[in-house]
């Protein structure tokens, strides 16, 4: 390393692009968009991190990634060293790398990004969960069992984060999932293109080899509840990260006609079911030719583009209030436009029209304009008098989010809040002792790496509670002025009581 | 408690006609949470779909969880031509839906038509276990077509068989039966029918007029069976319900039948597909291929050839 500081001079100006397949061509194929750095554009990028003191980009990531250090190492070309910091807080460097909202996280508080474009963090961290898949390294601790046992309920994000940190402090962990193969909406929900399955896969292995047990096909709360989690199956803590999963419509007339359903059921049957390769695997999905999604979230993108690639010859995206509202990421906007998909911003859907014989043919849709602003301070959409207008369509999907899993709700005693999610403290530990939850079930539909996050919380508290030594806990100031444990009206020296 | 079995082997089968067959699996834990009107969802193979199919029957001695299939698509065709005693599914998960409540009505009519004879079964015997008079009313397009007539017999106070072509008990369907049973029967407060939507549908305008509770459980066309995906929503009076995690027991009153009819078509062209493809395929190879050894229970002849 050169021993001169850098500066933002100095360093390379340009951010390093990433090869990414010809928009026309990835329309039409599941295979990724973004091909992601070599070893030499990954090195460039990595020199155009300054090294700064203050480490916004650390505050920035949900899960605290040392994120100079491990760019550090990259740029030192000890690339197993990278992997080893990421992976010391972020078990799934492959799925974070791809699937985190970067800009509005680490990259969006970058200090080279004050004055150029910030630094690629979220393709650097993909370059390297990407080697240690291809080179088949691991952060394989040495792991101390402790002869707890730990279940984790939903093998998604949130729970897989969890089980990470249980295994890691000893616990013997089992994560159930519902679905006959775990990832969650990992899984389901994100597309190939986005993020391949079997990188879920190469992830999910690296749980297993840190002794992480996945049981599917496992319906907690009706297979066995919680509470015979904690007493007959001798649990010592349970985890719920089941995800919100219950999907909103809109009460519009038409919406029980074929060719209208919800962004989930059509990514799960294209992208866990396979139903892309149908009839070589047997769950149908009659896409349609022109395709109507209304919602601008990611997943509403998601669907869009799994439309275009499963043959759409029109794909419009339908939403309520401008493109600066929407709530997709600004890259998966960029990219589905690329790929030919038509925004229509202020537009909210009316009715859906049939065709005669039980499916869509056209969408009825109203213009809206924005009004004052609501609750969530966004202008709220008020519609514009007389301004129907008409596109035909054969099939319309619902991508405006979700509502509460009532499953758990159903069969057990959790306190649930006034929408329907489980209740938490802000340890997210529920209303029954010994059982915390976290992710979607908890917030309501969120990021991947928000899910994630709350399951790393989740599991530091549940090492607290079970006296575990917490090898990432330090002590520090909290948002409650607590510092070394003390708090702040304790700070000076003469407050402190010794003894 | 024993861990979740992941095995799923089929111990026992049995074929009631050429498109109606049993299978029983192995799955302790299942077979001890199970109550009347759940349901599975079933992938019998890694390219499969996931198919729900309501519980017929439940053992927790023995441990195992027993499905009533009648081969009407694709996948309950060759799993009908595959499933051996030994083998095993793929993946089963269940139990799901909330289980049928069984109130403490003095009188209760169960209602069967077709395969729903067989998952009304467990809601008899509970009525029965309760305390409850039972009648039974089970119907079938012929009389080569009936099973489990003993055991309804065993749990019923009354048993009414139709048969639309009256080879065996009251000519008519179910509807008739049931209308006969309201007749002998004034103190009936409750009817539980499970069928083809155009049955339950028959039993509920049956019963509107003498306003006596009828539930009804559907089985709209199913992805996860959590909640998830939304492809089971069901109009139920004025509100839009997910059978999969709200039901799938509802009061048959308030269902939209012609909704749920409409829905359940609404793959029809690609299950035809599929079901084409399959069948040209069972021609292709069934006349050289040496069937495989079949259990001594498995006494069906071949009809897929």
């Amino acid at each position: 390393m050169a021993a001169r500081k850098k500066t933002i001079r100095t360093i390379p100006q340009e951010r390093t692009p990433c090869a990414e397949q010809d928009p026309m061509v990835r329309a039409r194929n599941f295979d990724e968009v973004a091909l992601g750095y070599g070893p030499a554009e990954a090195q460039r990028e990595a020199d155009r991190c300054l090294q700064c003191a203050d480490e916004p980009c650390v505050r920035g990531c949900p899960v605290g990634i040392d994120i100079p250090g491990f760019i550090k190492k990259i740029a030192e070309k000890h690339l197993q060293g990278a992997y080893d910091i990421i992976t010391d807080t972020n078990l799934l460097p492959s799925v974070c790398g791809r699937v985190c909202p970067q800009e509005n996280q680490c990259e969006g508080v970058c200090t080279v990004g004050d004055t150029l474009e910030p630094v690629a963090i979220g393709r650097l961290e993909r370059f390297v969960g990407d080697t240690a898949i291809r080179e088949g390294w691991a952060n394989a601790p040495y792991i101390e069992a402790n002869g707890l046992k730990v279940g984790i309920v939903g093998a998604g994000p949130a729970g897989m984060a969890c089980a990470a940190d249980m295994a890691k402090a000893g616990c013997q962990v089992t994560v159930y999932e519902a679905f006959h193969e775990p990832g969650g909406v990992l899984k389901y929900g994100i597309p190939d293109f986005r993020l391949p399955n079997t990188v879920v896969d190469a992830e999910i292995r690296k749980l297993e080899q840190l002794g992480v047990r996945f049981e599917c096909n496992t319906l907690v709360g009706r297979l066995f509840t919680i509470e015979q989690m904690l007493g007959e199956m001798d649990f010592a803590a349970v985890f719920i990260g089941t995800g919100a999963g219950y999907p909103s419509f809109m009460g519009i007339p038409g919406e029980s006609l074929g060719g209208v359903l919800s962004a989930n059921e059509l990514l799960t049957r294209c992208n866990l079911m396979r139903a892309r390769d149908f009839p070589n695997y047997d769950t149908p999905l009659q896409p349609g030719k022109h395709v109507a999604v209304i919602g601008a979230g990611n997943t509403a993108m998601d669907a869009l583009r799994v439309s275009l690639r499963l043959g759409a010859e029109s794909v419009h995206c339908i939403y309520r209030r401008s493109r600066d509202e929407a709530p997709a990421r600004a890259e998966e906007i960029h990219h589905a436009g690329q790929e030919g998909v038509q925004f229509h911003w202020l537009s909210s859907p009316v009715e859906i029209l049939p065709d005669g014989a039980g499916s869509v043919r056209a969408l009825r849709c109203v213009k809206m304009e924005l009004g004052e602003p609501d609750a969530s301070g966004r202008r709220r959409p008020v519609t514009v008098p007389n301004s129907e207008f008409e596109f035909e369509c054969d099939s319309v999907v619902f991508a405006i989010g979700t509502n509460a899993n009532p499953i758990l709700g159903q069969t057990s005693k959790l306190a649930l809040d006034k929408r329907g999610y489980i209740a938490t403290d802000e340890e997210l530990r529920t209303s029954m002792v010994g059982v915390w939850a976290g992710g979607d079930i908890v917030t309501g539909a969120a990021t991947v790496i928000q899910a994630m996050g709350a399951g790393r919380r989740a599991a530091r508290s549940m090492k607290a509670w079970l006296g575990l030594r917490d090898s990432d806990a330090v002590y520090g100031e909290d948002a409650s002025g607590t510092l070394f444990g003390i708090p702040r009206a304790e700070h000076g020296p003469a407050l402190l009581r010794l003894g | 408690m024993d861990l979740p079995a992941t095995s799923y082997r089929i111990v026992r089968r049995e074929d009631f006609s050429d498109v109606t067959y049993l299978l029983e699996f192995e799955h302790p834990m299942m077979a001890r949470a199970a109550k009347p009107g759940q349901f599975v969802i079933v992938m019998p193979d890694e390219h499969g779909e996931r198919i729900p199919l309501t519980i017929a029957d439940y053992d927790r001695d023995k441990g195992t969880i027993t499905l009533v299939i009648q081969a009407v698509g694709k996948t309950t065709k060759a799993m009908q031509r595959d499933c051996r005693v030994g083998q095993s599914l793929h993946a089963v998960v269940g139990p799901m839906g909330i289980p049928s409540h069984i109130g403490k009505p003095k009188c209760v009519v169960c209602v069967g038509g077709g395969l729903g004879v067989a998952p009304v079964f467990p809601q008899a015997r509970a009525y029965h276990e309760q305390g409850a008079k039972v009648i039974g009313v089970i119907g079938f397009r012929n009389r080569d077509l009936i099973f489990w007539q003993d055991k309804f017999a065993g749990v019923c106070d009354e048993l009414i068989v139709c048969t639309d072509d009256g080879s065996a008990g009251v000519k008519g369907r179910v509807t008739d039966g049931l209308r006969q049973a309201l007749e002998r029967h004034p103190e009936v407060d409750e009817v539980v029918a499970i069928g083809p939507p155009v049955m339950m549908k028959g039993c509920a305008e049956v019963t509107r007029p003498l306003g006596i509770k009828t539930m009804v459980s559907l089985n709209p066309v199913m992805v996860d069976g959590t909640g998830m995906c939304g492809g089971c929503r069901v109009k139920i009076g004025e509100q839009v319900r997910f059978a999969c995690v709200d039901g799938p027991d509802f009061d048959g009153h308030q269902v939209d039948f012609e909704d749920l009819m409409a829905r359940l078509v609404r793959f029809r062209r690609a299950e035809t597909e599929s079901l084409e493809r399959f069948q040209e395929s069972c021609r292709l190879r069934a006349p050289a291929e040496e069937r495989p050894v079949a259990s001594p229970l498995d006494d069906r002849p071949g009809t897929d050839v």
